[in-house]
This record gives structure tokens, C-alpha cells and sequence, in this order.
């Protein structure tokens, strides 16, 4: 259970980092909080040649809140949303699906960003930025780049980011303090990865729906915005009724995989439980 | 004051909480890193080993004269496997070393074993049940002409008959899917070699050092006088490290030929493949019950899973005929049918784990217990009182003697401290709301602290089961104890310590006990099978004992009164009815330096004695209370609650440990853990994130009530109780599972009771909300 032999750079500043990523491109690896790099290293599953270590960067460690925007700098821990870091429906949402992020000690190394780079299928934030439509912006010397989340995500493991590029920063849209948010996640122990989790946001004016926003992760490979559903949701009056019936929606327009812990049908039934439970959080 | 029955902190525990605890790894600093090369496949012949150039590299060719692991029962029906330490023709599971590396460190050992080429002709691998037993199979072991390596079988004379009277017979199919020890530290060995003497002294994670060292002296072909084992601090066992691995024989040979010191730390991927594992049976049953509930008569096929080979000392027959002697457990009936098969595949090896087969024959039985009371129309309390055992001594169908115990009592304990009317009401208001409440009983007994009698019963070659104890007391009145039990996280030290301070009068803290040092301490068996309170500690009273009475005629001379008039107490030797006295440690000085004085004494404090008991039943009755969400099959443990009665408490809190981590795993067992392998034997839980020891956030708080039979079996009226709390909450789970989904008629027989089971289950019965 050691890695493979690596040689390891500690950039100062991002400038040093971009050109060491330009000159090195596959041959090395970011790494942030490590949590899912070294453990998968120590498997020598992943074999970089040359780890290009991002933790002195301080100009990447920083959360700010606009008006249209909370922006997530690339070292900003899991930890940090323990308790709500702006006001509001965003906040409260990111610190209740925080603790279903792995274990205490684990959170307080893994980043954000670490976690929507790695691209777990199961991952609560890549659940959050396809869902909340983020969008992260990348750096390299080329320049910079700002990727939409329904582009960003291609599949487990795998984004959009090029060899070269830093996620240097993610940007949730701001939530006005009508949002109602709502999230469940089933996992078999407490820090497990989801078998199946939802994330649920509306506004609603005078018992209508006039905004949505649904999404579900750890059920294929990767999460999964339920854009057509939301659309369903618009205009709606909030009732157990049309949960009911968009969570019988959900069940059936996801081909889930399956694996030991839970075979497609299981997680079907998973993902019709967590947008129910979700939603009715939101909308109660 | 007395000591024994006060919740003494652990001695252990100060070093241990505070890094001073010594494992294996703490030691393997300087030595060579040795590492493994495991078989990527589950069954095949091995064509050609390619091995880099530049490394340090063994295989079963340069072993050749290492002899094979090849435990013995003697029984008609025992095939004995040889299980080579490396292969050299044939691998027989997935995840056995074929080839071994040393390097200087263990990062450049594994990049040495990745340059270690095995090409292997791959077979089709044998690795459930119905494969293993088909007709046609073919077996596993060319030495064995079937894949059934042991099996026992017995028959009453009534029980046909007792069929045949029965108004009511019920039939289940029960399957426990095998799980792992998954001890906290792994397994791991560092063989230091001495060129002075030509000695190896092998510090490793065992449970018994003994055995280890007669096992690989005995595979090398060595005099046991050229090896010394260590067992140093060891971070649980559970039965996993009872057993004589290839690994440790390999270390040995290693640093005899290398001369030079070699350590192998297992990681956790490595324990998952090829350690041992356990559990892996399938159990049929057939109970006829009378209308009034009275169970009759019981037939039984079981088939445990024991891998590709036999373990040492114990063999594969460790299993099944637990499984065919103990069934019958807290019930009193007197017709029994059984058959109970060791099934061999190209699985990793089966070993004990804690509760050996009776987790899966007390899930059986009390799950019986429940769908018989539901047919019948009977409470579940109710049909397990009418046929508890009740008078003792009793001997069940299989000839076991049951002394003393409180069978029903435990049970009656557990139910009126579980308040059922209020659950069965607050049960009833929530269903009304959708949540399912549901609550679960189980019986059993524990055969503990058993000795050499049950073990030869069994036909074993090696017969363990006495201990030996060395007691001395120094010059200055400290004591020193040697035992040939090797703790592993029970807070034996402790225990032991009360016990003796009561015998000599001198406080817990100054009595040292040594353990776990083959050169140290006297041969003995390790602890294991909820043994060493009972039998070290047997020998440790009677050891002290000795010691506390030479004290005696020492203190009466001193005093001129009589022996049976001295107190030990409090580090003084009293008269009693006069105020005379004298500190112990005078007593001990003048036993050393003025021994002329004591006529017809041998000079000195040291004793030893030796106790082989032929065991004792400890029994419990564990109550579960559960929440099942049914859309998501997800449980809950609420509540759990064990009356347990192991006879007098030494220390009670380290009963209570024992218990509460007993449950824990029990609660594993009935809802989390299980290694799965796929058809080709290609292991699929390889890590914790596949294979899922619960957390401490999944376990309840354990209520723990205690009975106290005294028996007459256990010379320090301690039962053992190392293992009940694991035997008993798999069955207290399920059926509390079963009862909350009453609604909708299911029951369950299959373990771990996992959420995709259970939709499964609720799909069945109509009871999926989504279907
Ligand atoms: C026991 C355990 C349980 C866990 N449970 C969960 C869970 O329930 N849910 C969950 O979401 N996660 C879980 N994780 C994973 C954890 O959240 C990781 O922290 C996270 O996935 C990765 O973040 P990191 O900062 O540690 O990244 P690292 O491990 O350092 O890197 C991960 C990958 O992302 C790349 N990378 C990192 N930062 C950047 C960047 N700024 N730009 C470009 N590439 C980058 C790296 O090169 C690497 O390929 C668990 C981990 C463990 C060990």
C-alpha cells in the first residue's frame, strides 16, 4: 500500500503552478487535499509521475459572496461550510450537505474543487454545481476559461479540464432569500458515498412554483440536472401530489448502474425516495 | 478490600491511550520490507513465474523443502489438504502469495513485486455452494475425490416419530454470506535473526504464540528451541489470528536464509483477500413443533463455506461441526437429525470468528422460534419459555452437558426492562404515520473456557485447551504473573490481577503479567474461544493461591499461630481476632533471605499450576428495537438490550466492553458486512469502502443487565463471554426487522439484512411503493 515512486513540486504561487502544469501536462497531477489522489495513488491506481502540490497558493483560498455569485477559490476545504458561509438558502444548503461529505478528518483537507476535478459520480458538491448550474473557471498559461457545469461533467472521473488547467474557482449562483431548499442522501454508513442522493431548490410565490431546481447524484456516471422536471415543477402549486408524481418521473427516466451495494432497480427505487424527500424538504 | 467485582480502569490502558502501545509495526523499523506476490485469479496452474533481475525474490521452488500446513483431524469423514506456503504447481484462491520480495522498504518491494510475472493457466473456479456440490464438480483438491472435506452426522432414534406427531413443521433456507475478522491491526510478522545463536525471533500479530511456534518449527523442520515468538500488543483478533499462515513460516525461512531481519505489515487490501474469513454457511432446517409449541424434533442440513484449505491448529472442521454439536443451543428437545458438511472452494481459507457458527445456528434457531410462534399463534416470548431449558445439569441430543444457568430468567429480565406493551402502542401510532417499528428477541447459550476433553472429543491431532500458570512473588512483595494466554485488546492483564489480588492480599497494580513471549512464559493455548478468563484465570487463582498459602505457614511461624489464621489482605497478613500483623513484603523478604527459618518450605515464592476445565455455558438474551424505512430498506438500531449471565464479573466493566463490541459486530453481521466474490472468485470487497464495518454512528448504546449463576464448572465462578454478544444480535436484528414488516408478511433468512435486500423483499410482497 505504497505509491509508485513520484516526484513532488511545491509551487509558490499560481503563476509557477500554471507553468509547471504547461511544461509537465499528463505527466503530472494536481494535488489539493489528497483524499481521493493518495488513497487511489496508494493503490497505484493512479500513477503520476509528478504530483504539483497547490497548497501554497494562498491567492486560491478564499470564499466571496456577490450579488449574483458565491465564488469558491480552489483551496477552500470541505470544512469550510460546517456553517453557512453566506446568508441564506445557499448557505444553509451547502452546510447541511456537507456533513454527508466523508468524515470529520477527511473534511478539513479535501477541497471543493479537489472534489469536482475528481468527478465521483457520488460526489454531494458535483451533485450541488450540476444542479445549482456552477460554473468553474479554469486557468492555464493559455489563458482562462469559464465552463458551464452541465458541460463540465463527462462522465466518472472525467471533466472538461485539460492536463494544463487549474480549477481555480467555483461560481454557485446567489440564491434570493425566497429559495426553499431540500436534500437527502442514503448512504449505507454515515460518510459513505450516496447510493443515491437528490438536491431540491424552488421558489415559490404564493403557494405557486415559480422557479426549480432538481438534480440527482450517485446513481449513474455522474449527476444528473432533471431539467425537465423542474420545468414541470414551474407553475405548479407545491402539493404531495406532484412530488409524488415527479418522483415516479424521476424513477423512470434515470438507466441507473449497479454495482455490489446496489443493483439498478435498487437505485431506482433510491432515486424516486431521495427527489421525493428532497422536494418535500423544499417545498414544505 | 476486595478486588474482584469493582470496575478497576484497565491497567492497559495508560500506555495505550497515550502511543505507548508497542504493535508489530512499532517494531519493524530497520528490518528489510517483505512483500508478497499475490494470485491474481482463483483457480489455475502455475506455467512460469518471471521475476526481475535485480530483486530478492523467492518462490515455492526455493521453499521446496518447507513442509506443507496440513492440520489433522482424525475422523473417517476429514479429507486432509496440504496447504503449500507457496505454491508451486497450482494457486487455489484469489489473493494467495505465490511469490515473496524483499527489499529495503516497502514502497521499492512493491515496485519489485509488480515486476513479478505469474502466468497462470486459468480454471475455472469453484466458489459457491451449488458449484461445490453439483454432481459433477470437480474437486478443488486432487487429494480429495469430492469437495465435502468434513462432515458430521448423527440421528436420534425418535425422530421420525417426532415428525410424525407434529402438528405443525416448519421449514427455512438460512444464509449467512461470509464476513472477515477485520481486526483493527492486520496481520504482521518481523523475523529477526540473531547470528550469535542462530535463533529467529518472530514478533507478530497472533493470538497464539505457541502454536505458531510449534507450527512453523514443525513445517521447517526445526527444533522449537531455534524460534521464540512475540506476540507484542495486537490490535484485535477476533479468531483471525489464531491460525498458522504461510506469510509467518515464510518470514521465518527468510531470515534463517538471509540472515538478516525481514518485516512483513499486511495492509488492509491484503487482510481482505487472504487472511481468513468466516460465516459463509447455509443452513436448512426442519422443526416439528407440537400445537402447545413444544419444539420435538429438529432436522438440519448445514454446509459451511471453509475455502481452499483447512486451518491450523483447528482445521476446517471448526465450523460445521460447531455447527452440528451446538444447534440445538438454549433449547430443551431430544430428537435431532443432522448433517453438517465443510464445503472446500477456491475462496479464501475459513478460521474462526468469534462466535464461530453459533451467530448463524442462534439466527437459525431464533428465527425459527418466530415464524413457528406467528403459525401457531403463539407469543414470541412465550414459545421460546415452553421449551427454554429449565433443569440442570442438561444434556442435549448431541451429548453436550450444560451446567447452570438462567435460560429463561435472562430472557424475563430482558423483556420487562424492554417495556414491550409501551413499544407494541407507540409501534402501532407510527405505522399509522408510515414508519415501521418492529422489535426482536433472541436466546442462546455460549459454550465457554472448555479444555482439553471437548477439543480431543473433536478428534483433533493437537489438543489445546489447559493453561498453565506461573505465579512469583519477589523479594519486595510484587508478583509477577506468566501465562500462556496472549491478550489482544481484552484487558486480560486486569482481570487477572483482581483475581490474584484477592488471593495475595497485594494490590492490582502490583502484580505484572507477562504473556505473549514463547521464551517468557509457559506453553500454553493463546486466548481464544472465550477461554482465558475462565481457564488462565483458573490457573492463575489456583497459581496464587499456592503462593497465598506459603505465605501463610510463613506468616504463622513469624506469628506463631496457625495458617488457617492469617488473613491476606490490603498488603498485610493479619491473625485474625488479634491486632497482630506484618506487611506481605516482609513476608516475601523473609521467604527469599531467611528460608532457613521455615521448616519443610522450599526457599522462595513461586508456584505454578495448571487448570483444564471441561468448560462451562454462559447464556443471554438480547433484545433489539429497529426502524425500517421501507422505501430505501434502510435499518436503524434504536435500542439494544442483553441480559447476560457469565456467572461472577471480575471486572464488570470490561464485561460490559466485551459484550458492547460483541454486539457491534453482531449488528455488522445483521446489517453491514459482507465479502462478496464474483463467479470467477475474484474478491469484490477488497477495501472498507466495499466491505462496511459500521461506524460508531450506526451502533446504538448497548444496555447491558447482568444475571449470576454460579457454577460449579469454573474455579473462579467466571463464565467466559468473549463471543455471545456477536452470537446473539444478528438473530435479534433480523426478527426485529421481521416484525416491523410484519404489515407485510415478510420474513427474512439471510444475513447481512442489507437495504437492497430488504426492497427486494417489499417488492415481493407488494409492499415497494415505486414497483
Ligand atoms: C474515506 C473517504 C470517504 C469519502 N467520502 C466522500 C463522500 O461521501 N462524498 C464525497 O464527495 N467525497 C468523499 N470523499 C472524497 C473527498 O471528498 C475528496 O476530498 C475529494 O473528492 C477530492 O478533493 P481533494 O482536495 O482531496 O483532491 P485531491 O485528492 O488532491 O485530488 C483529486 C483529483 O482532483 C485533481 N485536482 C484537485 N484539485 C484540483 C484543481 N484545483 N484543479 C484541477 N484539478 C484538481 C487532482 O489532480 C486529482 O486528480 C471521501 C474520501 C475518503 C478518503
Amino acid at each position: 500500500m505504497k505509491a509508485a515512486a513520484f516526484d513532488y513540486l511545491r509551487p509558490a504561487d499560481l503563476g509557477e503552478a500554471l507553468a509547471l502544469l504547461a511544461t509537465h501536462k499528463d505527466d503530472c497531477k494536481i494535488l489539493a487535499g489528497g483524499q481521493s489522489l493518495v488513497p487511489a495513488m496508494n493503490f497505484r491506481l493512479a500513477r503520476p509521475a509528478i504530483l504539483v502540490d497547490i497548497n501554497d497558493l494562498n491567492e486560491l483560498d478564499y470564499l466571496r459572496a456577490d450579488a449574483d455569485h458565491l465564488k469558491i477559490g480552489a483551496l477552500t476545504r470541505h470544512a469550510a461550510f460546517h456553517r453557512p458561509v453566506v446568508e441564506g438558502p445557499l448557505g444553509t444548503l451547502l452546510a447541511k450537505v456537507v456533513r454527508y461529505i466523508a468524515h470529520y478528518p477527511i473534511r478539513q483537507r479535501g477541497t471543493f474543487a479537489g472534489s469536482l476535478s475528481h468527478a465521483d459520480p457520488a460526489s454531494e458538491w458535483c451533485l450541488v454545481a450540476a444542479t445549482l448550474r456552477a460554473e468553474m473557471l479554469a486557468k492555464s498559461v493559455r489563458g482562462e476559461r469559464v465552463i458551464a457545469a452541465g458541460d463540465f461533467f463527462h462522465g466518472t472521473f472525467t471533466t472538461a479540464l485539460e492536463p494544463d488547467e487549474v480549477l481555480a474557482e467555483i461560481r454557485l449562483p446567489a440564491m434570493a432569500p425566497d429559495w426553499r431548499v431540500g436534500f437527502y442522501e442514503f448512504s449505507r454508513r454515515a460518510g459513505d458515498f450516496a447510493l443515491g442522493m437528490a438536491v431540491a431548490a424552488a421558489r415559490v410565490e404564493e403557494g405557486t412554483i415559480r422557479e426549480a431546481r432538481l438534480g440527482v447524484g450517485g446513481v449513474a456516471d455522474r449527476a444528473i440536472r432533471l431539467g425537465t422536471l423542474e420545468d414541470q415543477l414551474v407553475g405548479k402549486p407545491a402539493s404531495s401530489a406532484l412530488i409524488d408524481g415527479i418522483a415516479r418521473e424521476a424513477r423512470g427516466m434515470i438507466e441507473p448502474n449497479g454495482d455490489i451495494h446496489a443493483s439498478p432497480e435498487y437505485r431506482r427505487d433510491l432515486i424516486a425516495t431521495s427527489v421525493k424527500r428532497a422536494l418535500t424538504e423544499a417545498l414544505a | 478490600m476486595n478486588w474482584i467485582g469493582r470496575r478497576l480502569p484497565r491497567l492497559e490502558d495508560p500506555a495505550l491511550l497515550k502511543g505507548g502501545g508497542s504493535y508489530v509495526a512499532d517494531h519493524a523499523g530497520k528490518a528489510a520490507a517483505v512483500c508478497f506476490v499475490r494470485s491474481p485469479v482463483a483457480r489455475g496452474t502455475i506455467v512460469s513465474i518471471e521475476m526481475p533481475s535485480d530483486g530478492t525474490v523467492f518462490t515455492g521452488r526455493d521453499l521446496a523443502d518447507v513442509k506443507p500446513i496440513r492440520p489433522i483431524l482424525h475422523r473417517p469423514d476429514y479429507v486432509a489438504i496440504g496447504q503449500p506456503v507457496l505454491p508451486v504447481d497450482r494457486v487455489s484462491f484469489c489473493g494467495q502469495a505465490v511469490a515473496v520480495v524483499v527489499a529495503d522498504d516497502a514502497a521499492l518491494a512493491e515496485d519489485l513485486a509488480e515486476q513479478v510475472f505469474v502466468d497462470i493457466d486459468v480454471a475455472d473456479a469453484i466458489v459457491d455452494f451449488d458449484t461445490a456440490l453439483a454432481p459433477d464438480a470437480a474437486p478443488v483438491h486432487p487429494e480429495a475425490t469430492s469437495n465435502v472435506v468434513v462432515e458430521g452426522r448423527m440421528k436420534t432414534q425418535g425422530l421420525d416419530q417426532a415428525f410424525a406427531e407434529a402438528a405443525e413443521i416448519v421449514a427455512l433456507d438460512v444464509r449467512s454470506h461470509r464476513q472477515s475478522a477485520a481486526p483493527m491491526e492486520n496481520r504482521g510478522g518481523l523475523a529477526e535473526y540473531d547470528a550469535a545463536s542462530g535463533r529467529v525471533t518472530l514478533t507478530a500479530s497472533v493470538q497464539m504464540p505457541h502454536m505458531l511456534r510449534t507450527g512453523i518449527a514443525d513445517t521447517l523442520g526445526i527444533p522449537e528451541s531455534e524460534l521464540r515468538v512475540i506476540a507484542p500488543d495486537v490490535g484485535g483478533g477476533f479468531g483471525q489470528k489464531m491460525s498458522l499462515f504461510p506469510e509467518y513460516v515464510v518470514l521465518v525461512w527468510l531470515a534463517r536464509k538471509l540472515k538478516r531481519s525481514v518485516a512483513w505489515i499486511e495492509d488492509r487490501r491484503e487482510n481482505l483477500l487472504a487472511s481468513a474469513h468466516g460465516r459463509d454457511q447455509a443452513f436448512s432446517l426442519r422443526g416439528a413443533f407440537a400445537r402447545d409449541g413444544r419444539l420435538l424434533g429438529l432436522e438440519a442440513d448445514l454446509r459451511s463455506n471453509i475455502g481452499a484449505f483447512s486451518c491450523y491448529p483447528v482445521t476446517c472442521g471448526v465450523e460445521p461441526l460447531m455447527a452440528f454439536a451446538e444447534l440445538p443451543g438454549p433449547y430443551d428437545f431430544a430428537e435431532y437429525g443432522v448433517r453438517s458438511r465443510g464445503v472446500t472452494t477456491n475462496t479464501c481459507m475459513m478460521a474462526p470468528y468469534r462466535g464461530v457458527s453459533r451467530p448463524t445456528l442462534t439466527f437459525s434457531m431464533e428465527r425459527m422460534m418466530d415464524v413457528a410462534a406467528k403459525r401457531l399463534g403463539i407469543d414470541a416470548a412465550e414459545i421460546r419459555r415452553r421449551n427454554l431449558i429449565k433443569a440442570f445439569p442438561h444434556r442435549s441430543p448431541t451429548g453436550l452437558v450444560y451446567d447452570e444457568g438462567s435460560y429463561l430468567q435472562a430472557m424475563e429480565v430482558a423483556i420487562e426492562a424492554a417495556g414491550l406493551p409501551a413499544f407494541r402502542a407507540r409501534q402501532e401510532a407510527m405505522r399509522e404515520r408510515g414508519r415501521y417499528l418492529g422489535v426482536g428477541l433472541s436466546v442462546f447459550s455460549e459454550r465457554t473456557g472448555y479444555g482439553t476433553p471437548a477439543y480431543a472429543a473433536r478428534g483433533m491431532e493437537i489438543v489445546p485447551g489447559y493453561e498453565i500458570v506461573d505465579c512469583t512473588m519477589d523479594p519486595s512483595g510484587d508478583v509477577v504473573l506468566r501465562i500462556g494466554s496472549s491478550p489482544h485488546g481484552q484487558g486480560l492483564k486486569t482481570s487477572l490481577a483482581q483475581l490474584v489480588s484477592d488471593e495475595l492480599g497485594v494490590e492490582p497494580q502490583r502484580i505484572r503479567i507477562i504473556s505473549g513471549d514463547t521464551d517468557a512464559t509457559p506453553y500454553g493455548w493463546g486466548t481464544f474461544a472465550s477461554r482465558s478468563m475462565v481457564i488462565a484465570g483458573g490457573s492463575s487463582k489456583l497459581a496464587a493461591g499456592k503462593v497465598a498459602g506459603k505465605l501463610k505457614t510463613i506468616a504463622a511461624t513469624l506469628m506463631e499461630t496457625s495458617p488457617d489464621d492469617i488473613e491476606l489482605k490490603d498488603g498485610w497478613a493479619r491473625v485474625s481476632h488479634s491486632n497482630q500483623a506484618m506487611e506481605i513484603g516482609t513476608l516475601a523478604r523473609a521467604a527469599y533471605h531467611q528460608s532457613h527459618r521455615f521448616k519443610g518450605l522450599l526457599p522462595g515464592l513461586h508456584e505454578n499450576a495448571v487448570y483444564d476445565p471441561g468448560g462451562t455455558f454462559s447464556n443471554a438474551s438480547h433484545i433489539a428495537f429497529v426502524e425500517v424505512d421501507i422505501e430505501t430498506g434502510g435499518v436503524r438500531v434504536e435500542r439494544f438490550l442483553v441480559a447476560e449471565d457469565a456467572g461472577v464479573l471480575i471486572n464488570p466493566m470490561i464485561v460490559d466492553g466485551q459484550i458492547t463490541g460483541g454486539v457491534a459486530q453482531g449488528i455488522a453481521n445483521a446489517l453491514f458486512e459482507e465479502i462478496v466474490y464474483d463467479d470467477t472468485g475474484n474478491l469484490l470487497t477488497a477495501s472498507f469502502a466495499d466491505y462496511l464495518p459500521p461506524t460508531a454512528a450506526e451502533i446504538p448504546e448497548i444496555e447491558i443487565m447482568h444475571m449470576e449463576t454460579v457454577s460449579a464448572e469454573s474455579v473462579t465462578k467466571a463464565k467466559g463471554v468473549g463471543e455471545g454478544g456477536a452470537i446473539g444480535a444478528p438473530a435479534a436484528v433480523v426478527n426485529a426487522i421481521c416484525d416491523a414488516l410484519s404489515p407485510f408478511g415478510i420474513e427474512l433468512f439471510e444475513l447481512p439484512a442489507t437495504p437492497q435486500r430488504i426492497r427486494e423483499a417489499l417488492r415481493r410482497a407488494g409492499g415497494a411503493s415505486y414497483a
